[in-house]
């Protein structure tokens, strides 16, 4: 077992949420050697789920959504090397080459380089945009007044808070996915399509259950084009149809990739070397599958036990997933795993009250994931039905 | 130390309440954070610094000295 005093420098690539939690768990946990943090973007450690919804719509700025930076790290240090881009890493000789052609060396790896949006296929166009970054959330923010029409290709938790910020403003918005509701992955076919219906009741026009095809246009785009032929016409286009992993840097490491980078239960993905974050593939000990989870608690939880484990500790990463999505008024909650979900069973509350908890169960009728809607209270007892449920199914006996 | 928690930041998620029942709990109103002891009494620093970290809306802080 690798042992803390071993590691003369620490190098954690990614300057977010997983990346400052690494770097603040690893003195914590009495690290005192080097440590450096190299991020893409040249703005310090913020925090991305406001993104979609307090700076699109309550005018918040980068002031509002810098993340906090653990006092271990003001005293104990770090070196941060922002808006230095990884580009490739060396497993054998232990070294991290970047864009500003430095090569730095280290004894313990943590990556934490996230993911980058999906986009449709086709040139680019001025009014084609994707949110990830507070770049991209300033330039849609600046982009939506002076919009005529606003189409969001996705309907995803980020395509629908989009859609309902950009409906707060006043905008007429169209909101396009190819699955049958809204959401279907995340909460569901009968909860999503209650919330659909709440977007319908706000003035989003859905457009919903055909597959999109490309953009459309001239000098800018004009339509997205369906596969039944069909287009929806639009003045500004954001397209929120995903993401994937970071991994390009990674390519010829030799490390284990695949959907993500794929570790072990602990994080880890070889000797000195664990991930954390949005791009991080393990076997979830509850599921009794892989996973790769692309939510803001998911990425701090993760990034405390890979900096632990690093330091030769010996924890595995069994939180249930969790997110929350806020929209039109709605705060919904969901714990567990809720993609294969097929059919809901209120446990709490009505709908009329608009603040119910639910179970969702997949096509064995076992509870996946639970979901509550403007009922926060409820969380620990869903969260409890969550593990109870895991427990049932004797995934958590059945995995190493 | 002690411990401070902002409720218009809170978002209800409970994952300081599972954690640690007898130092946060949720209101019956609107199931946002409330401190039922800000000392943290009982736990050691570094877990109460794990919670604060484990907050996705950055709603609880341990403030040094305090």
């Amino acid at each position: 077992m690798a042992d803390f005093r071993e590691l003369g420098e620490v190098v954690i690539v990614g300057a977010g949420v997983a990346g400052l939690t690494a770097a603040g768990a690893l003195r914590r946990r009495g690290y005192v050697g080097g440590l450096t943090v190299v991020g893409a973007e040249r703005h310090a450690p913020y925090d991305r789920p406001p993104l979609s919804k307090q700076v699109l719509a309550a005018g918040w700025g980068e002031d509002r959504i810098r993340l906090r930076v653990p006092p271990e790290l003001e005293t104990a240090g770090a070196t941060w090397a922002l808006g230095e881009v990884a580009t490739r890493l060396d497993v054998e000789r232990r070294e991290l080459c970047t864009d500003r052609g430095r090569t730095l060396p280290w004894d313990g790896l943590v990556i934490a380089t996230g993911v980058r949006p999906r986009t449709l296929p086709g040139r680019a166009y001025s009014n084609v945009l994707t949110l990830r970054t507070v770049d991209d959330a300033m330039a849609l923010r600046d982009a939506l007044p002076g919009a005529r029409s606003v189409v969001v290709v996705g309907a995803g938790v980020l395509g629908c808070e989009v859609a309902a910020s950009a409906r707060g403003l006043g905008l007429p918005v169209t909101l396009v996915d190819g699955l049958v509701t809204p959401m279907l992955r995340q909460l569901g076919p009968a909860l999503g399509a209650h919330l659909g219906a709440r977007h319908e009741a706000h003035g989003v026009r859905l457009r919903l259950g055909v597959g999109v095809e490309a953009l459309e246009g001239g000098v800018r785009a004009e339509a997205v084009r369906l596969a039944d032929g069909s287009a929806v016409e639009g003045d500004l286009f954001v397209v929120a149809i995903g993401a994937e992993p970071d991994l390009g840097w990674l390519e010829g490491s030799g490390l284990p990739l695949g959907d993500g980078v794929l570790c072990d239960d602990r994080l880890r993905v070889a000797p000195g070397v664990v991930a954390a974050g949005d791009l991080a593939s393990w076997p979830h000990p509850l599921f009794g599958r892989r996973m790769r989870v692309e939510h803001r608690f998911n990425a701090s939880e993760q990034a405390t036990a890979a900096a632990t484990n690093l330091l030769g500790g010996d924890v595995v990463h069994d939180a249930v997933p969790y997110f929350w999505s806020e929209q039109l008024g709605v705060r919904v909650q969901v714990f567990g795993d809720p993609s294969r979900a097929e059919r809901a069973e209120l446990v709490a509350g009505d709908l009329a009250s608009d603040r119910f908890a639910a179970v969702l169960r997949d096509a064995d009728d076992a509870v996946t994931a639970c979901v509550s809607w403007n009922l926060p209270k409820a969380g620990p007892d869903l969260r409890l039905r969550v593990l109870e449920a895991c427990a049932a199914r004797g995934a958590v006996a059945a995995t190493p | 130390m002690r411990l401070r928690v902002d409720r218009d930041r809170c978002i209800g998620s409970s994952n300081c309440v599972v954690v640690m029942p007898d130092v946060f709990d949720q209101d019956e109103a609107e199931g946002l954070v409330q401190l039922l002891d800000d000392s943290g009494a009982g736990h050691d620093e570094d877990a109460l610094h794990d919670v604060a970290y484990a907050c996705p809306a950055q709603a609880i802080e341990v403030v040094e000295g305090g």
